[in-house]
C-alpha cells in the first residue's frame, strides 16, 4: 500500500521497472499473442453482436 | 493551452486509429502493431485501430481457461500510468476527446458532475472489479468466457468499433439483435450526458480511468501547486471541469491533468512538472 500513498519524485520509476518487468513476464508466458489474436478479430462482443 | 490540448487530442485520436483502409472496406487492421497497447480506452475493433485497448487486453487475458495473472495488461498500466497518471485521460484518449467536443455543444445548461457525484464517482471502481474482472472472470456465453465489461457497457465500443464497422459491413449488419439496441442505448445515454455534465464516462464508469487514477499521485508528469505563493483566490477550482480544489488537483485521482487550473492561477503557482519539478 506505501507504494500507491507515495507521492515521492522517485516512485513513476519504480513504477516504469515494476511495468517492465510484468511485460517481460508477460512475453515470456505468451500472452501477447492471447492479445494479437483477440485485437485481430472483429470482437463481436465489442460490437454488440455476440 | 485549451488549443493544444485540442490539437494533441485530434492527432492522437487520427494516429491511432490511422488504418483508412479498414474504414474504406469494413475490416480491420491484423498487423503486429496489435501486439502493443494504446494508452486511452480504444476499441481495438474499430476499423482503424492500429493497437490494442488495454482494457480489451486484460479481459482477452482473464477470458483464458483457468486463471492467469495478466501480467501484460498489467504491465502497459505500470508503465502508462507511472509516466502520465490520468493526463492520458485528458489529453490522449479518443473516447475523452469525444465527450469533451459533446461538451462543447451549446445546448442545455452546462454542469460540472451529476447529481450524488459522492457516490456515482465509485462507480468506475464497481465497473472495474466487477464487469472487468469478476465479470470477465466468471461471466460465461455458451462454454466460453465472455469479456463483459466491452459485451455489456463500453460506448468507446459502440462508437468506434460498432458503428463504422456495420455501417462498411453488410454481413455484420444482418446479425444486429437486441444486444446492439442495448448497447446503443448507453451509447445514446452517455452522449446526452455528455453536453450536459463533463465528461459523464470518465468521471463515474471507465475501468482505465479508475486505474491511471491510482498512479496520479506519483506519475512523471504531474501538477504541481506551490502552496506559498497561492492567492487563495480559487480561480482554479471554478476552472477545474471536474470541481476539484487546490489541495486535491496534484493528488486526486479524479483528476485528468487538463491544465485549465493552470491556464487560470493568476499567481502561476499551478504547473506541469516533469523529472525534478521542472515546469513543462
Amino acid at each position: 500500500m506505501r507504494f500507491w500513498k507515495s507521492s515521492k519524485r522517485g516512485t513513476w520509476l519504480w513504477g516504469i521497472l515494476v511495468g517492465t518487468a510484468f511485460l517481460g513476464i508477460g512475453m515470456a508466458q505468451g500472452q501477447f499473442a492471447v492479445i494479437w489474436r483477440k485485437a485481430t478479430m472483429i470482437c463481436m462482443e465489442c460490437i454488440g453482436i455476440g | 493551452m485549451k488549443r493544444l490540448r485540442l490539437i494533441v487530442q485530434l492527432v492522437f485520436t487520427i494516429f491511432t486509429n490511422g488504418y483508412a483502409y479498414g474504414f474504406a472496406n469494413g475490416k480491420i487492421y491484423q498487423g503486429k502493431l496489435k501486439y502493443a497497447c494504446v494508452p486511452g480506452l480504444n476499441c481495438y475493433s474499430c476499423p482503424g485501430a492500429v493497437a490494442s485497448c488495454p482494457i480489451g487486453a486484460l479481459q482477452a487475458l482473464l477470458n483464458q481457461r483457468g486463471f492467469q495473472v495478466p501480467f501484460a495488461a498489467l504491465g502497459f498500466f505500470f508503465v502508462f500510468g507511472s509516466l502520465f497518471g490520468r493526463f492520458i485521460c485528458g489529453w490522449l484518449c479518443p473516447f475523452g476527446f469525444i465527450q469533451d467536443l459533446l461538451h462543447k455543444i451549446p445546448v442545455f445548461r452546462k454542469r460540472k458532475t451529476l447529481p450524488f457525484h459522492r457516490i456515482l464517482k465509485y462507480g468506475k471502481y464497481v465497473v472495474l472489479f466487477g464487469l472487468v474482472g469478476a465479470g470477465s472472470l466468471f461471466l460465461f456465453g455458451g462454454f466460453a468466457k465472455v469479456p463483459a465489461f466491452c459485451k455489456y457497457l463500453c460506448p468507446s465500443g459502440t462508437l468506434f468499433g460498432a458503428v463504422p464497422l456495420l455501417t462498411g459491413n453488410r454481413a455484420l449488419r444482418e446479425q444486429i439483435g437486441g444486444l446492439f439496441s442495448w448497447k446503443l442505448g448507453i451509447l445514446i445515454l452517455i452522449v446526452v450526458l455528455s453536453v450536459k455534465a463533463y465528461r459523464p464516462f470518465c468521471q463515474y464508469l471507465c475501468p482505465l480511468g479508475a486505474i491511471y487514477g491510482w498512479f496520479n499521485r506519483f506519475s512523471l508528469v504531474r501538477i504541481q501547486w506551490n502552496e506559498e505563493k497561492c492567492l487563495s483566490c480559487k480561480a482554479c477550482e471554478k476552472a477545474c471541469p471536474v470541481g476539484l480544489s487546490v489541495q486535491e488537483i496534484s493528488r486526486s485521482p479524479e483528476c485528468i491533468r487538463c491544465g485549465r487550473c493552470v491556464e487560470s492561477c493568476p499567481g502561476n503557482c499551478l504547473h506541469f512538472v516533469m523529472l525534478r519539478g521542472d515546469k513543462l
